[in-house]
Formats: structure tokens, sequence, C-alpha cells
């Protein structure tokens, strides 16, 4: 723990190499975009960054709890999916209908991915990609492979579309709740402890008396519960269920929570970081975004592919330099 | 092996000898169970045609899951097989169309499946190095070149679909031998040389020592970087291959669409063939079986009439049901 009467810099920063490199980068990108592009601190561009993020926020956060046991969720984006097109289906009885609707059927989900992982003793990466090809399928098959019109006349898409005071979009302030909600969770909770006692050793943990079982069943439905809100503002936001969405999206939030520091082995990692993940990886989005506007370079989609992976790489590097030592290698423990 | 599991969570240990057999050649009893419901039910599943388009499809699903297994072996996963498949796929035709292969046929053809051959490989390199020399996990390593392989592919290719005949090269895709289909007779070879490779060649052995407990095997002495890196270069390499094949048998690429998805049919066809995800083991043949199975699952559903995002919900039943009866054989 830090010395509270000489606050040693070097041995902060040694300390939280892991989540510190992710607020650096993020500081730099941001002074970057507000130095080079005229709109970049607008509150148009501000509200709408916020809002997409949203959802990638939200999957992050339930992706961080599964990561921290040891687990991982490859099902998160098929769920979002699933669960949009749900709040669609619901849409017509208003917000406060779809969305519980919507939480629910992703919670749902969650307890299978985590019945198959605990009663059935399937390793999480297999698990969570059968459920991620059947709700993928699932969410074909109640759609009918099309996108499904929310209603407009209820107060579904305000949600998704309209902001609090103009400035903080809906979405971004119910997921707020979320992540400060989850951090406490996390952090000051004895619930929280069980979850990084899990990643950190689950044989020690399980010697210790800690129920396991019943923490992991835990994490996979909290996954589930934020892939299943994030398809909420998903069909709200975009004004439609989208059967077809979601693709790739788990390795997004697996990237977020990597880049945000989280020990993919488990036990180590913060609900903060994993944001500032999440928005990091967002904002090179933007940035590429502005940079087309601009005209200065013709930037495909294609080239902002390879940027994104090449940035992922370098934080990967940025991160190898600190975090070393022997660790475990498998990814099913 | 490595895997500690404690009595009281495994009742399911000391189970009958039936239910033990089953265990035991799941996966046979799997095939024989849809062979036989296709030959009662699936019209025209008795023919040659159905017989040569189901090995070639499976051809390309078996080279891509056998160079996974190998990764898998070492306790590691390969995301970017997909893409790496892209990549070579989109650079062949580049090369063989190029003003150079129009003047120098034989040299073209050549360089049109060495370099991407060679790109691969590369590919290989980088995941493994991560990997093992910069102690990323494979998992998030592999996923760099899953998000920018094939953005690399398309940038190369302006995102454009290329078509084209070459004979010469459209034989990978569509030569015979035999009468029976070249891709048939390649993963014949493959998975011999790479039997070969793991059950009779140190190589091999360390690489189930890496998967089956990585420190004892560092202590014995095996090269443990190096052999990781091997595994991941062999597995790219394959993938490479895949992209050709499937881009000679189309006689045409698209570079957003080669080896689409191809990452979770080789994961699947691996696991059903009876890898293990924690490592140590890399049944070479199984895992082909496992990649028929999935193939023909896949058949047997779109002959059938069944809509593919049915037919996506069958596959998870499968991968969860294998897997399941495949927790009794870890010992």
């Amino acid at each position: 723990m830090l010395d509270q009467s000489a606050f040693d810099l070097r041995r902060y920063l040694r300390g939280n190499s892991q989540t510190t490199g992710v607020w650096i980068a993020l500081a730099m990108l941001i002074l970057f975009g507000l130095l080079r592009y005229d709109n970049f601190g607008g509150a148009y561009n501000f509200s709408s960054f916020l809002n997409y993020n949203a959802m990638f926020i939200l999957i992050s956060l339930g992706m961080c709890f599964v990561i921290l046991t040891g687990g991982i969720d490859l099902s998160v984006g098929s769920v979002a999916a699933f669960t949009s097109v749900v709040a669609a289906y619901m849409s017509p009885y208003g917000i406060q209908v779809a969305l519980p609707c919507g939480v629910a059927t992703g919670v749902l989900i969650g307890v299978l991915n985590g019945f198959f992982i605990v009663g059935m003793r399937i390793p999480p990466f297999i698990a969570t990609l059968a459920t991620m090809l059947g709700a993928k399928g699932g969410a074909l098959i109640i759609s009918g492979a099309e996108t499904i019109a929310v209603d407009w006349g209820s107060n579904f898409t305000r949600l998704g579309m309209e902001s609090a005071f103009g400035l903080f979009p809906w979405a971004i302030l119910i997921v707020a709740g979320v992540a400060i909600a989850l951090w406490v969770l996390l952090e000051h909770s004895s619930l929280g402890r069980v979850v990084l006692a899990v990643g950190g050793s689950e044989d020690a943990s399980r010697l210790m008396g800690l129920d396991v079982d019943r923490t992991k069943l835990f994490v996979y439905a909290l996954s589930g519960g934020c892939a299943g809100l994030a398809g909420v503002f998903l069909a709200s936001g975009f004004g439609a269920g989208q059967p077809l969405e979601g693709v790739g999206w788990e390795l997004s939030a697996i990237a977020s929570v990597v880049v945000g520091g989280t020990l993919l082995t488990g036990g180590i990692g913060s609900i903060p970081a994993t944001i500032a993940g999440a928005l990091l990886l967002g904002l090179v989005f933007n940035i590429l975004n502005f940079e087309n506007g601009r005209g200065t370079i013709s930037m495909s989609a294609y080239w902002q592919m390879v940027i994104r992976g090449g940035f992922l790489f370098a934080v990967i590097l940025l991160q190898t330099r600190g975090i070393s030592g022997p660790r475990k290698t498998g990814m099913t423990q | 092996m490595s895997t500690t599991e404690l009595p009281l969570a495994s009742p399911s240990r000391t189970y009958a000898s039936g239910a033990g057999f089953v265990r035991q050649h799941g996966s046979l009893i799997a095939l024989a169970l849809i062979l036989l419901f296709n030959v009662m039910v699936t019209p025209n599943f008795v023919s040659l045609q159905t017989f040569f388009v189901n090995i070639s499809q499976v051809a390309t699903i078996s080279i891509v899951a056998v160079g996974m297994t190998l990764v898998i072996a070492t306790g590691g996963i390969d995301l970017s097989v997909g893409a790496v498949m892209a990549l070579a796929g989109a650079l062949a035709p580049l090369i063989f169309t190029s003003e150079f292969a129009q003047a120098y046929p034989v040299l073209g053809l050549t360089a049109a499946i060495a370099v991407p051959l060679v790109v691969a490989l590369g590919c290989g390199v980088f995941n493994g190095s991560l990997v093992s020399l910069l102690n990323v996990q494979p998992i998030i390593a592999t996923l760099i070149l899953f998000i920018s392989g094939r953005g690399i592919a398309q940038v190369l290719t302006n995102g454009n679909l290329q078509t084209f005949s070459n004979k010469a090269f459209s034989y990978l895709g569509t030569g015979k031998i035999l009468g029976l289909p070249f891709q048939g007779w390649l993963v014949l070879a493959l998975a011999i040389v790479i039997w070969w490779l793991v059950h009779r060649t140190l190589f091999g052995r360390y690489l189930l020592a890496v998967g089956g407990n990585e420190t004892a095997a560092r202590l014995t002495g095996a090269p443990v970087k190096r052999i990781k890196i091997g595994a991941y270069v062999i597995c790219a390499g394959l993938a490479g291959l895949a992209g050709l094949i499937v881009v000679a048998i189309n006689s045409a690429s698209d570079a957003a669409r080669i080896g689409n998805l191809m990452e979770l049919d080789a994961i699947a066809a691996a696991v059903v063939g009876g890898a293990l995800l924690q490592g140590g083991r890399a049944p070479v043949f199984g895992v082909i079986l496992g990649a028929v199975i999935i193939q023909l699952v896949r058949y047997t559903l779109l002959a059938n009439g069944v809509a593919d995002e049915v037919a996506l919900v069958a596959k998870a039943g499968i991968i969860i049901l294998a897997v399941y009866i495949q927790q009794g054989r870890k010992d």
C-alpha cells in the first residue's frame, strides 16, 4: 500500500503500471483530438460519442467481472443482438416493460452459460461459444433475419436518442449508474472479494469454503444482463431490433478489459480502468472519423481495422513491460 | 494432467462401463448416427456428387483445425486463422494476375503459392512471438491479427472481389487424383505428416509436454518458447494453405468473406475431435473426424431444408454435448 505521508509517484506508477498506461493514453488521445479538430470537444461529438459507446462500456463491465474470475464470455455480442430484437418487440409497451424484458432475457442466457460452466463443467470458452451460436441463431429465428422496427409512439426511443439536460444522453446516465454500482460491488462488498479470490486461485477459494460455483453463476448472469441492457440500447438508439448486429463485440469487450489492465487469468483488475479501456478504443474510432472528415487522408473502413489492430498491439506492448514474471498461460482452468 | 480436480466436484467419475464406452467413442458413434440418418432421410445422399461436395468442404475445415489443434495442445488458441486465410487468399490472385506472372507463368504461379504461404507463416511468427516471448495471453495476441488481418487483406485488394480463371492454380481446389478431389488427398497427407510430427518427433514430444505442464517441461529442458512459436507458425501456415484452397475452389477471392468464422469451426472441430483446451493432447485424426461431423451436421440440416439459423443452434448443441461427453476422458 501507499505510504500516506509521502506520495511517491514512481512507486505508485510501478505498482499500478497496468492501469496508469490506459489513463495516460486516454489523456493523450483526448488532447490530440482537442488540438487537431475544431468540433472534437463540442457538445454534439461529446454526447454522440458517449451514447454510441454506452453499449460497449456496458458489455465491457460485465466482461470484466467474468474475466476477473478467470473465465471468458464470448456470447455477449449475440446476446445483445437477441435482446435488441426482444426489446423491439416489447417497445409498444414502453421502456418500463421493454427494458426489464431485455435485461431478463440477457440474464437468462447468462444463467444458461453458468449452468454449462458450473453444472456441466464445460470450459467457459466453449460454453459461451455455444451460446454465442445459439443466441445468434435464436435472434435470426425470432426476427426472421430482418430488422424489427421499434414503436416510435412510446417512450422507448428516448432512452437511446435523447439527452437529459441537453448534454448527457439517458443511456450514458444509466451506464454511469451501473458502473458505480458494479464498482462498489467489486471493491466494497464481500461478493466482490470472492470474485477476486476465485480469479486468484480457484482451488484455494474452494478450500477456504467460498462458494465458487455460485460466484461463477453470478458473474455470467451479470455479464448476460449487461449484454441484455446493451441490446436494449441498441434497439432504442438505432430505432430497430438488430438481429445481425453484435458481431465481434465480445472481442471489443475483451480488448477493452485487457487494455484496462485486467489480467485474463483473473484476480487482478479494475472497473474504472475497464471503462477507460473501452473509451480509449472508441476514441481511436472517433479520431479516425474526424481524420476522414477533414479529407486529409482517405481512411477507408479497411484501414480503420488495420489501425485498430495496430493500436491494440501498441497497448499490449506497453503493458507487457509492466507485467512481468511467470504467469499462468492456459485460458481455462 | 495438470488439471487439479477436487474429487467432490465430479461425482460422475465412476461411470458404468456402458457410459464409459460412449465417452471413449462418442465422436464415432455420432458420425455413425449422422450417416445412418442421412442415408435414410436425405434425398440423394448416397451419390458421388454429395460425397465430393462434402470432401471439398471438409478439407478446408480439417486443414485449419489440425493446425489449431497443435496450438490448443500448447494450451493456447488462435483466433486469427480466418483472417490469415483471407490474407493469403487475397494475395494469391494479386500475384498471378500481375504483369510479371503474365510474362512468366510458371514463376508467377510459384510465387502466387509461395508468397501467401510465407506471409501466413510470418503471421504465425508474429502470434507465436507475442505469446511466448512477450507472455501475452494467446486469445489477446491472436486478437490483433483477427482484427487487422482481414483489414490488411481488404486494403491490398481495395475491398474488391477478384475473379480469375487460372487452370493451374484452380487445381488446388478442383483437381482430382484417382477420381477423388485433390484436397482430400492433401488433407490425408498433411494429417499423416502432422501425426508423425506429434507422435514420432522430439518437437511433438515437447509440444504435448508444454501443454501438459509448462513448468515441468521447462525444467526438463524443453525449449518451451521455440516449441510454442513452432505451433503458431504451423497453424498459420496451414490456415494460409486453406485460404489458397478456398480461393481456388471459387475461382474468386473476396477478402471480406474468405475464412469468415473459420476460427469457430476449427475450434469446434478440435474439441469435438478430442482436443483439450487446457492443452496436452493433439488427436490429429480425431480432429479430422470432428471436422467431418461438423460439416455433415451442416450438410444434413441444409439438405433437408432446415434454415441456416436453426443450423447454428444445432451446432451449439453439438459442441456442448461433445465437450460434456469428453469430461470423463480427461484422466
